[in-house]
Order: C-alpha cells, then sequence, then structure tokens
C-alpha cells in the first residue's frame, strides 16, 4: 500500500532520546514481541493474510517465517470465519495462536467464531477448556481508506463478555501488550492504528509485560480528565500540552485497555478535576466515550463539576474523500476546543 | 448405498420419478419424499468383515440405551421440570455409535445442537448428562449447557456448538494444534445436511485439505433442517459428491446400519492417523422426532406420515436387534436383562439428577475469564 505508507510517513512524533535507551518504531516493537513469544514457547504460532508477504502486515512480521518456518508462521486462505474458529480451537487444545488482520473490518467476517464460539467456551463448558488466542487488527486512517477499510470496532465488541480488548499507544507498550495478551489465557483483542506504526519510541531488549488492564497517566493536570487509548492519546496529550501555555492542565489517561477497563484510575483523576473528556478512534455513541461518559454519570456523578464531554467519530460511516474526512475525524483543533469549554464551564456551575 | 441414493437426495415432490408399469420395480409413491437406499444389516455383511458378537452385542446395547434414556427424556419432558430445549436422537442412534466405536477417549468429537448421543457415545456420563437437563450444579458443564452443550473432555467430548456449522472451524483448529503438536488423536466433527450451507463448512474443508488435517466431518444427512426439506436448500446432488469437490475422500453410508457407519468411520480414522488426511462421511439417516421438544412433529405437514413410517421399518435399533435375534446372538431374555439394567442405571440417574442441588448466583460469575 504506498499511498497508505505515504501518508503514515509523513506524520511527524516527538522523537525519543536515543541516549535514554534503545529506539524502535512502534511496527520493529510488535514484531520483536512476536519473535520472542516464538522462540519463547513453542506453543505460539502466528496466522493472517499475508503474515509472510513482503509487506509483512506493516513489517511486524517480516522474515519470521523464515525463522521459524512457514508451520508456525503462516498465510491463510480468504477464511476470516473459519481461520477464527480454527484459532479458537487450536487454542483449546495447547496452542497460543496470534491472528493477523490488515484491518479490523475484516474481523467483522469473523463475529460468529469471536463472539459466539470463542469468548465463551471457557463459560460454556464451566472451566474445562481456555482459549488464549490473540487477534490483531490495526485501524485504518485516511488516503482512501473509506467506510469499509476504517472501522474501529472496539465499540462494537466492549459489550462482549469473555474478550478482551488492549489498544496500545506506544511502541513500548505495543511490545509489553503483545507479550501481555499473547500469555494471556483468553481470547484478546489488539487494535493498532495504522498512523502509529511509523512512531518511534524507547523499547527495552528482551521480555517484559505491560500489564492488562491497567491504565497509566501520560500527563499529569489538575483541572480536567482525558480519557482515551491508542491514536487517542496522541491527540489529546498532544492538545493537553498545547494548552498549558493558557494555563489549563489536564490528567491525560491511557486506558491501554479497554476491557477490562482500570476503573479506578478514571475515578482517581475525576475525584480531583471534576472534568471529564473522553476521546476515542471509534464511534461515540455506543462505544468506549459511551461507556466511560455511564460510569461517570452512574458513580461520580457527585464529582463532576461539568457535564462530561466526548469526543467520538460522528454516527457516520467514513467517507474516502479526503475533504469529507476533515470532517470527519477528530484532530487536536477540535479536542482542544471541547478542553476549553470544560474548563469555562467552571463558572457557569453553582453551587446552592 | 445403492446406486440409486441420488434419487433421495434433493427433488421436489412432483419430478419424484415412478417405477414404470411392469418393470419390476414397485412403484415409488409421490408422498414418500426421502427413501431409505441401504442394504440392511444381512446384506452389508455380505460383502463386509464379521464382526466378534460381543462386538455385535455393544453396538447394540451402546444404541439400545441411548433410545432409552431419549425416551424417557421425552416421557418426563411435559412435567416441565428439565428447562432446556431438547433434541432427541431417536432414529439417528447407529451414527453416534458406530462412529464412536472407532474412536478412543483421547480422540475428540466436537458436535452441534444435538449432542445426547454423541456423548453418550463417546463415553459421557449419563448422571451428568441429566444433571444439565436438570439444570443442576453437577452437570457435565455445571448447569451452563443445558441440552445442547454436553462437554466432557476427560472423553474427548470436547465441545459443542448450538450455531448451525459453529463447531465445524473449531474441530479443524484441534486437529490443526494436533498436528503442529505430533499427536496421533484425530478429530471427528458432527454436523446436518443443513451445516454444509454454510460458509464455514466450505471454508473448513479447504482448509483441512490444504494442511492434510487430521479430522473426519461427519455429515448426518437426515434430510430435514428444522422443517426445511433438503430439496428446498439444495440442487440436486448428493452431499458426499459436493464434498469430493474439495479435493478429500468422501464416501456416503447407510446411517440406520451401525456396522456402515462403523466400517467408514474406522477407514476414515486409520487414514487420518496415518498422515492422509481428512475424511468426509455422509451418513444417510432419519430423525423420528421433532427438530426440537419431544414427539413426532410429522402430523404438522412438513413431511409425509407415510415417509415417517417407511422410515420406521428401518429403524437402527430394531434393524440391528433383528439380525441378532435372527443370527441366534440374542435371546428374548438375553434383550430384557439388558433392558432392566439400563432401566435401573436410568432410574439411578435421574434420582440423582434431581436430588443435585441448583447453582446459586456466585456461580454465575465464574468462568467468565480464565486465570
Amino acid at each position: 500500500m504506498p499511498w497508505d505508507e505515504g501518508l503514515v510517513n509523513s506524520l511527524v512524533y516527538d522523537a525519543p532520546d536515543p541516549n535514554e535507551g534503545r529506539v524502535l518504531s512502534y511496527a520493529a516493537a510488535l514484531r520483536e514481541a512476536l519473535d520472542l513469544a516464538l522462540e519463547s514457547d513453542p506453543a505460539v504460532f502466528v496466522l493472517g493474510q499475508g503474515v509472510d508477504d513482503p509487506g509483512s502486515m506493516f513489517g511486524t512480521t517480516k522474515g519470521l517465517h523464515e525463522k521459524y518456518g512457514r508451520e508456525r508462521v503462516f498465510d491463510t486462505p480468504l477464511s476470516e470465519e473459519t481461520m477464527m474458529g480454527a484459532s479458537a480451537g487450536a487454542a483449546m487444545n495447547g496452542m497460543r495462536p496470534v491472528f493477523m488482520h490488515n484491518r479490523p473490518d475484516f474481523i467483522l467476517l469473523a463475529m460468529n467464531q469471536l463472539v459466539t464460539h470463542a469468548a465463551k467456551f471457557h463459560f460454556m463448558d464451566n472451566g474445562q477448556t481456555t482459549v488464549p488466542m490473540v487477534v490483531w487488527a490495526a485501524i485504518g486512517r485516511g488516503w482512501g481508506s473509506g467506510a469499509q477499510h476504517s472501522q474501529a470496532i472496539q465499540g462494537i465488541l466492549l459489550g462482549v463478555p469473555g474478550v478482551k480488548i488492549v489498544m496500545p499507544s506506544t511502541p513500548f507498550d505495543a511490545k509489553g501488550l503483545m507479550l501481555s495478551a499473547i500469555s494471556d489465557n483468553n481470547p484478546v483483542l489488539i487494535f493498532e492504528h495504522r498512523w502509529l506504526m511509523k512512531k518511534d519510541g524507547l523499547v527495552p531488549e528482551g521480555i517484559y509485560k505491560v500489564p492488562i488492564g491497567k491504565g497509566i497517566y501520560r500527563r499529569r493536570g489538575g483541572d480536567l480528565t482525558i480519557v482515551g487509548a491508542s491514536h487517542a492519546i496522541e491527540l489529546g496529550l498532544t492538545a493537553a500540552n498545547k494548552l498549558a501555555a493558557e494555563g489549563i492542565e489536564a490528567d491525560v489517561i491511557d486506558l491501554r485497555t479497554l476491557k477490562p477497563m482500570d476503573v479506578d484510575i478514571i475515578e482517581e483523576s475525576l475525584r480531583k478535576t471534576g472534568r471529564l473528556l473522553v476521546v476515542d478512534t471509534g464511534w461515540a455513541m455506543g462505544g468506549v466515550c459511551a461507556e466511560v461518559g455511564c460510569l461517570a454519570a452512574e458513580r461520580w456523578l457527585d464529582y463532576l463539576k461539568a457535564p462530561v464531554r466526548r469526543i467520538g467519530l460522528p454516527d457516520v460511516p467514513t467517507p474516502a474523500g479526503f475533504t469529507l474526512e476533515q470532517f470527519y475525524y477528530p484532530d487536536v483543533e477540535r479536542i482542544s476546543g471541547a478542553i476549553r469549554d470544560l474548563v469555562r464551564a467552571r463558572s457557569t456551575v453553582s453551587v446552592p | 448405498m445403492g446406486s440409486g441414493a441420488s434419487r433421495i437426495m434433493t427433488q421436489p415432490p412432483s419430478s419424484q420419478p415412478l417405477g414404470p408399469e411392469g418393470s419390476g420395480i414397485a412403484p415409488i409413491s409421490t408422498m414418500i419424499q426421502y427413501r431409505y437406499e441401504g442394504e440392511g444389516i444381512e446384506g452389508f455383511l455380505r460383502r463386509g468383515p464379521a464382526y466378534p458378537s460381543e462386538f455385535h452385542l455393544r453396538l447394540f446395547r451402546d444404541m439400545f440405551r441411548i433410545r432409552l434414556i431419549e425416551e424417557e427424556i421425552e416421557r418426563r419432558y411435559h412435567e416441565d421440570q428439565m428447562k432446556t430445549p431438547i433434541h432427541l436422537v431417536i432414529g439417528q442412534e447407529a451414527t453416534s455409535v458406530g462412529c464412536c466405536a472407532s474412536l478412543t477417549h483421547t480422540d475428540l468429537l466436537y458436535s452441534s445442537h444435538r449432542t445426547h448421543g454423541n456423548y453418550l457415545a463417546k463415553g459421557g456420563d449419563l448422571k451428568a448428562m441429566l444433571c444439565e437437563m436438570f439444570c443442576r450444579v453437577n452437570g457435565c458443564v455445571g448447569s451452563r449447557g443445558g441440552s445442547m452443550h454436553l462437554i466432557d473432555k476427560r472423553v474427548g467430548m470436547a465441545g459443542t456448538s448450538a450455531i448451525v456449522a459453529g463447531a465445524v472451524p473449531i474441530a479443524v483448529g484441534a486437529a490443526l494444534a494436533a498436528k503442529m503438536k505430533r499427536e496421533s488423536h484425530v478429530t471427528v466433527v458432527f454436523f446436518g445436511d443443513a451445516a454444509t450451507e454454510e460458509g464455514a463448512a466450505s471454508e473448513s474443508l479447504n482448509f483441512a485439505v490444504l494442511k492434510q488435517l487430521p479430522i473426519i466431518f461427519f455429515c448426518e444427512n437426515n434430510f430435514y433442517s428444522v422443517q426445511s426439506p433438503l430439496w428446498t436448500r439444495q440442487p440436486a446432488r448428493s452431499l458426499s459428491k459436493w464434498a469430493s469437490g474439495y479435493g478429500l475422500p468422501s464416501v456416503q453410508v447407510d446411517g440406520m446400519n451401525v456396522l456402515a457407519v462403523h466400517e467408514a468411520t474406522r477407514a476414515a480414522v486409520e487414514r487420518a492417523r496415518n498422515g492422509g488426511g481428512p475424511t468426509f462421511i455422509e451418513a444417510m439417516c432419519y430423525r423420528f422426532r421433532a427438530h426440537g421438544g419431544s414427539g413426532d412433529d410429522t402430523r404438522t405437514g412438513y413431511r409425509e406420515q407415510e415417509e415417517r413410517q417407511a422410515w420406521d421399518a428401518v429403524d437402527p435399533v430394531t434393524l440391528h436387534d433383528r439380525y441378532l435375534t435372527d443370527a441366534g446372538l440374542l435371546s428374548d431374555s438375553g434383550r430384557d436383562r439388558m433392558r432392566d439394567e439400563i432401566v435401573a442405571e436410568i432410574k439411578d440417574a435421574f434420582e440423582f439428577a434431581m436430588a443435585s442441588p441448583n447453582p446459586v448466583e456466585a456461580d454465575l460469575y465464574r468462568h467468565v475469564y480464565a486465570v
């Protein structure tokens, strides 16, 4: 995908300081995680359309089929449902598959096996079976990805018991969460973002794990709480850093894992700030934004000094055209506007 | 099966061929859509191997036991204490018993919603099965399965799906794992004729052949998906022919004849164990009861009474009983003794199930996630 590549290459991120440690790209960090997992556990195998082709899933599987053989790293037929089911069946019988998809849109073809089978076997057979599998995909954005190559489906899956959902935002987390996901005994979905693949970061060598179900502060501030994951953190953090110049200081919480969600870290921050902005790469309705917003209404109403704000996608499919896209996606400007609104709301709330 | 097997497959009633006058072929009633084309036990044995009488009796007992269990479940279903949909296998005992006679406990069996026969033939515990019917905590899956999800990994009853063809890809994955781990067990997956209409079945056959997986695709063709006959769902061609297009050995067998099923499965198991890859078996059989619930629903009109009665004549349990009796292998007193033993076992198991405790609220939250 040269067009896609060009777009991603043009993105500018803060460069890590190489004096602080080893610098790797997000994609290289993922490749290293898969390499280490394949090396350390013979039960691990990697499958997906094109994992052994020259594109090698954005470079995340590059050369792995040569190193570990095509029995453990293999291309698949274009049979998403059956390959999802076969991954689950293999997982139920002692293997640890990592089933990779270019885009989450293709996972929708396999929802029967993912949602109705893989997510439920451990429960249905009363714990006789575990289903340790990883389902991986990179959310697309821009350059004509359009309605069918850009869907961020984490919100659809948020309400499915039995699955875990992970969305890393840094190369460090991409590697550490992949290793955690592979060693987890449940179906774990990892949604990466295409725009993060060329982002560099400090990545330690060897095996380390980022805990599933734990969020992390990416920035500290007392005026409001920004919650998100994956590429939404990139946007939220940029906006928050910018608004510091205006005297607004935000907590930025990277959830890292959407399910199970680290509710405690959100509560801790919200108790302090009283203002909540949720940012997500998916649709605002019924998704991550909606869930976090609902938690605030349900549990933390007493802390709130202003109405909850959510910035996700409008209830509209993704347009392929560049111009319409500008109106579609959240950006730093829109997030900054929401932050200013939230902080300004201070004066409008009066305590009787 | 006879050469006329395809005739019974998939044709609307109006095109049903009639035997010509004076041809010596009995006229085929237009009332019968799907007709038995097998050769019976004796016919099969004329060509096939001889079996020890113990083996015959074991097969018969296993089928007889499943029949009596199913009849007791059916008899008591109206009491409304078994709060689960039931999918009885009455009429389809030979497929499970014939197949499982070729398997060991370490071989894996995956199945659909119609699991009673599979579970019992594979060696599943009757008490634990009935506890599922009564939604009790001592059920084989702690009351989470009911009638459709009878699972016991200790005997290789590895998983079921209530989504048609749902277990097929799972079984393919199990076979993939066995191959990757160089294990010698085989995987069998049971499904009905309608499962072959699902995309997952086509995808699974393709992948299993591609990777030469040690798996047996066992299709019980009973001609009906709930109340939809095969001819409204598929063109006129046999399912085994359809499957053979994927490049794997594919056979059609008499699913009312436990020996024919056993022979076909034995050959497939041997092939799979020796690295010969997958096999597709289409067993022609008939469901004597409704898709779900108790009783025969033929009167609702989706199939003819005459068709149902014609298959009665080849009931797999009576077919084998008649053979054993004629061959002097089973006496009336021997059958009575067998029945008494089974009835006592069933009575005991029902009592155990009904005396078993119900789950408590805390049980609901167990095993949502594995640690």
